[in-house]
């Protein structure tokens, strides 16, 4: 009875391996879905107050379509079409280039990355150091935490420029702005997880007469993994937002910063190269957000029905 | 009074809760010494603070008056000779450790070495019958299986006392039977001296070889009750006329020393914050 129970628990195990991958397959289902419904409000949008139709998908409209509103923000150049977006993708990325649109931007998007990652794991140990230096020492708790606050209320637009200064013109400066966003849900949801194991299981390890590293290493550490991972979560999207925040305005070249500032010169002439900068930019940030939630996944998956954030 | 080789020794001991303010007696001239090998119970109602008498054994939390040894040892240094084990109401369990490796905890922070762990470990899951779930977390098995575990974790270093606090409390009353008659089994196979807290009178006659039964407000011994009944104990001790007689005993003894209701009474000793 006993090796039909123990064979029971392993049937639970791959179930849930299963389970999971099922969870990842409908989640990609499900935003590919939404995707497709953007696309499809986005165009009919236009086919209702956009500019005339003269092609759709490269396909000639004859007649072409006159839609029957005229909405500024929804004309061609404030919003040109989908495929018109996607197109300039594989197009030359400028009237010279010899690369495409696409490897331009990739090539940007791993610049900044680089900088946004090395940023993150900057930030998340930073913020991981504090929060353990805060849950030790109530008095370093009360007397720091407010300054922890308070600087998230500086702009990055206002640091950024000192930082670039400090720094140099490189991707290190990026790495130091993105960890100074990361750095702060980590901090918080850190003090929060660290406190909260069971009142009784840290008796039980004072009960072993265990020393505060074996607190921190064997219950501590593992019971905050769950809210670690909610901020690192949060935190890898600020970082890559704070790495092009970064780099737009102090001029820093070769990352997607600078080439929003170069697209948005050339917004009249060519919209759909910003939109799709803008899309890849996004599409970065989720990249780096599905990183880290597979991460969490894995190393989550031995814990019973955690709360998903 | 107490023999050197008690393994508990209580004298004049007192607890008071709260600040100037205001106060509350939890504990007030407690005496009372345990032998190798016994099997004591406290028992009395909510707020006569037998579980705080139980964390005071344990140096969890302090006494206001009097002193405690454990081994000979004041409780701290006993405490940090891990000379006991904890067994608490919840398993306490850590959900991201396998069974074997929650039973291993305390062994990592004695640092045994790893193959001397190893055997500990399956000599445990053995003695609590887990050995088939050492690979199984937590959460996967049942209420009183999650306990078993957490005894074969008190028990894993060998400590001379096991002290348990209302560890059976949460189980429904057929398991908790089976998980007593387990208890007595390990305990005559280990011969561990066991200080145990609970709410049930039928628990502690059956278990013990003395009950020590207390009052609430402030918190003293009433009355020692010797309980005699032959060993080992099984089911039929539970039908024997000494039985009853002696749960009748218990029971007018709780009575005697008046709150003899749970109803009514506050919830349990605080918990002081250890963060």
């Amino acid at each position: 009875m006993t090796g039909a129970t123990a064979s029971f628990g392993r049937r639970a195990d791959v179930g849930g391996a299963l389970a999971s991958l099922g969870g990842i397959i409908r989640s990609i289902l499900a935003f590919v879905v939404v995707v497709l419904l953007i696309a499809i409000v986005w165009e009919a949008a236009k086919w209702l107050g956009g500019g005339i139709w003269r092609e759709a998908f490269g396909i000639v409209l004859d007649p072409p379509h006159m839609p029957p509103l005229r909405i500024t923000q929804l004309n061609d150049t404030n919003l040109p079409h989908v495929w018109e977006v996607v197109g300039a993708l594989f197009e030359p990325a400028t009237r010279r280039s010899e690369f495409s649109l696409f490897a331009v931007l990739l090539d940007a998007a791993l610049f900044t990355w680089r900088g946004a990652a090395i940023g993150f794991a900057l930030g998340a140990a930073i913020g991981l150091g504090l929060a353990i230096l805060f849950v030790h020492s109530r008095l370093l708790e009360r007397a720091l935490v407010p300054y922890v606050i308070a600087s998230q209320t500086i702009p990055i637009i206002a640091l950024a420029p000192m930082v670039v200064l400090w720094v140099g013109r490189d991707w290190p400066s990026v790495a130091i702005i993105s960890a100074y966003l990361t750095f702060f849900p980590v901090t918080i949801a850190g003090i929060r997880g660290l406190k909260s194991p069971d009142p009784r299981a840290l008796e039980l390890m004072r009960s072993y007469a265990a020393d505060w590293k074996s607190v921190l290493w064997k219950v501590r550490l593992p019971a905050a993994l769950p809210y670690l991972f909610t901020a690192l979560k949060i935190s890898a999207t600020a970082s890559i937002v704070g790495a092009i925040v970064a780099e737009a305005p102090t001029g820093i070249a070769g990352g997607l910063g600078r080439a929003i500032i170069q697209f948005n010169q050339q917004f009249t002439s060519g919209p759909e190269k910003l939109w799709a900068t803008a899309f890849i930019c996004a599409a970065l940030g989720i990249a780096f957000f599905g990183l880290v939630r597979l991460a969490e996944m894995i190393v989550l998956r031995n814990r019973q029905r955690e709360v998903e954030a | 009074m107490s023999g050197t080789n008690s393994v508990v020794a209580i004298r004049d001991l007192g607890k008071t809760f709260g600040n100037e303010g205001s106060q509350t007696v939890a504990l007030s001239g407690i005496n009372l010494t345990i032998q190798p090998g016994e099997f004591v119970s406290l028992i009395g109602p909510s707020g006569c603070g037998k579980s705080t008498l139980l964390r005071i054994i344990g140096d969890l939390t302090g006494p206001t008056t009097g002193t405690v040894e454990v081994n000979g040892k004041p409780a701290a240094r006993a405490r940090t000779d891990r000379d006991y084990g904890m067994v608490f109401q919840a398993p306490v369990l850590f959900d991201w450790r396998t069974i074997e490796a929650n039973v291993a905890l305390p062994l990592e922070i004695i640092d045994m070495p790893r193959a001397r762990r190893v055997q500990r470990i399956a000599e445990m899951l053995s003695l609590v019958e887990l050995s088939d779930f050492a690979r199984h977390h937590p959460w996967q098995l049942s209420g009183g299986m999650q306990q078993r575990a957490a005894i074969a974790r008190a028990l894993a270093f060998e400590p001379r006392l096991l002290l348990m606090d209302e560890p059976f409390g949460a189980l429904d009353e057929m398991t908790r039977e089976r998980m007593n008659t387990e208890l007595l089994r390990i305990w005559e196979q280990t011969g561990t001296t066991i200080v145990f807290v609970t709410h049930s009178i039928p628990e502690a006659v059956f278990l013990s070889s003395r009950v020590v039964v207390m009052s609430a407000r402030p918190g003293r011994i009433t009355k020692v009750i010797e309980v005699g009944l032959p060993r080992p104990r099984s089911d039929e001790t539970r039908e024997l006329e000494p039985y009853f007689e002696l749960i009748t005993e218990v029971r007018e003894s709780l009575k005697a020393g008046g709150h003899g209701s749970d109803a009514g009474t506050i919830a349990d000793e605080p918990l002081e914050a250890l963060q």
